[in-house]
């Protein structure tokens, strides 16, 4: 049976396609068939991170139409065999999203994949409760300041009411903070949120820290999921939070503040 | 049968049950000119929400000093002064003919729920008492259990006490008709008694809520000392005051 995956957020800008792209790539490199969809119709931005703009010829609205079939649409990572993408269309808009639409597609997609990652557009309109609806666990990904997490708790409050689980009275889905884009230092000033007041707030699973990393941005820009760059901290970061994920023990790490050597500092690496 | 077939149609009309927020004049005196005075002064603060305000009139305290309220001179002084009176609670048995007289109902003074509230209206409404009686047994049980964070943007209401075993977040809004107990950080919105009942408290183990209501009356998290803030207390109203007392 598939898991289906919602990455969500609430507030725009914190993480969640970058997020999407190394869990799904995570997951795969670790062997298990995985599919990546992008639900942010009109926006979208995950072909780009997973570097396969140039392959688009269908996309999740095409198939919602029934003017492709899933096949059609499903775009191969040259990197990772087991890796699949459903690009969002770009021409369109979130209303050309349907319920039964992507009900069915997770329902064929699940025959075929161990896990389907559901990357979620900002907001809580169509396109965000579309792509929760049907989720069995959520990554809510966090930044350490105040708005994101009140986006977060409220993205929550959805989670709970709202989903296809909480409708048919099933197991609740399965909620996981992801905090990133976060910075002990600037935790260690007060100019941020650390883990401990976030956690009191969400009172949420943590699956991981994911550090403030330029890595991250090199990383979109080439289109290459972060998590393929083993000697960042971020790609560590989500390597950890997959092995979370799949039920291994990891100690968290990036909380605190790395004590730099003599070395590091005469290098000025971090 | 065309007589009958309008019967056999859709009902054109059903009762239900309803329980609303509504002003209610405790009187502490009968100097008509002293009420009046202090009336105008409330309505001078806040002109919009009096106009057309119905209001319930509250005579035990009067009647438990002793004093005796000439009803009907009452009733058009808060006429005048652009209040819609809705009837009264607490009164003498001379009141209470005399609301009903004036076709004001008489209202029991415990809350609203029990079925004393609705006797007065049986004389007039008789159908109405019955579905109201049937659902009794059921209105004393709707006590609610939270035991998930209640989050932002969400709503909680509870027919009767609510208990959160979680944390309430910041812009969730619980709702009670009875008491209100938290269990964990109480940082949304919390208003017990809502139909106004005096006596319900809020409890809960962490204060930094952003609203506390008591019966209507409120105070923002701006208002609240920070003495009370950050721990374990109750809340209870006295004489129209919030009252704060650590647990």
């Amino acid at each position: 049976m598939a898991r289906i995956i919602v990455v969500t957020s609430g507030k725009g800008g914190v993480g969640k396609t970058t997020t999407s792209a190394a869990i799904a790539m995570g997951l795969a490199k670790r062997g298990h068939k995985t599919a990546v969809i992008d639900f942010d119709v009109g926006l979208r931005n995950l072909d780009l991170i997973m570097g396969c703009e140039r392959r688009v010829v269908y996309d999740l609205v095409n198939v919602i139409n029934n003017e492709a079939t899933l096949n059609q649409a499903l775009i191969r990572d040259k990197r990772c065999d087991q890796l699949y993408i459903l690009p969002a269309s770009q021409t369109r808009d979130k209303d050309a999203l349907t319920t039964e639409g992507v009900g069915k597609i997770l329902e064929e997609l699940a025959k075929d994949f161990k896990y389907i990652v559901c990357d979620s557009p900002a907001g809580i309109e169509r396109g965000a409760t579309l792509a929760m609806y049907f989720a069995d666990d959520a990554f809510v990904v966090t930044n350490p300041e105040v708005s994101s997490v009140r986006d977060s708790d409220r993205m929550l409050g959805i989670l709970s009411s709202k989903s296809r689980r909480a409708e048919r009275g099933e197991d609740p889905i399965r909620e996981y903070l992801l905090l990133s884009r976060y910075s002990p230092d600037r935790v260690k000033l007060g100019e941020m949120l650390s883990v401990d007041d976030v956690q009191e707030i969400l009172s949420l699973h943590l699956l991981g820290v994911i550090p403030e990393s330029k890595s991250v941005l090199n990383a979109s820009n080439s289109g290459t999921p972060v998590i393929l760059d083993e000697q960042s901290d971020a790609g560590q970061a989500y390597q950890d939070i997959v092995a979370r994920y799949l039920g291994e023990d990891k100690p968290h790490r990036f909380i605190e503040e790395e004590k730099k050597g003599l070395f590091s500092k005469l290098l000025g690496r971090k | 049968m065309s007589t009958s077939s309008p019967s056999l149609q859709k009902a054109a009309l059903e009762f239900k049950s309803t329980s609303l927020t509504v002003p209610v004049l405790l009187l502490a005196s009968i100097d008509e000119k002293h009420i009046e005075l202090q009336l105008q002064e409330k309505i001078a603060q806040a002109p919009e929400f009096f106009k057309h305000s119905p209001l319930l009139i509250d005579l035990q305290k009067l009647n438990g000093q002793g004093l005796d309220m000439d009803l009907q001179s009452l009733v058009k002084q808060v006429r005048d002064l652009g209040f819609l009176p809705i009837g009264i609670r607490g009164g003498n048995d001379r009141q209470n003919r005399a609301a009903l007289d004036m076709n004001l109902p008489v209202h029991s003074l415990h809350g609203g729920n029990s079925a004393a509230t609705h006797k007065p209206a049986a004389k007039t409404l008789a159908v109405s008492s019955e579905v109201e009686a049937s659902k009794q047994p059921e209105q004393t049980l709707e006590n609610k259990l939270i035991t998930q964070p209640v989050r932002s943007g969400q709503r909680v209401y509870a027919k009767g006490d609510l208990i959160v075993t979680a944390t309430v977040s910041a812009g969730a809004e619980i709702m009670a008709e009875g008491n209100i107990h938290v269990y964990g950080t109480l940082r949304g919105r919390a208003l017990a008694g809502v139909p106004g009942n005096i006596n319900s408290r809020i409890f809960c183990s962490d204060l930094q809520a952003e609203l506390i209501s008591i019966a209507g009356i409120y105070q923002l998290s701006d208002d609240l000392s920070p003495e009370t803030a950050h721990k374990p207390v109750q809340i209870s109203l006295d004489n129209q005051t919030l009252i704060i007392k650590d647990i």
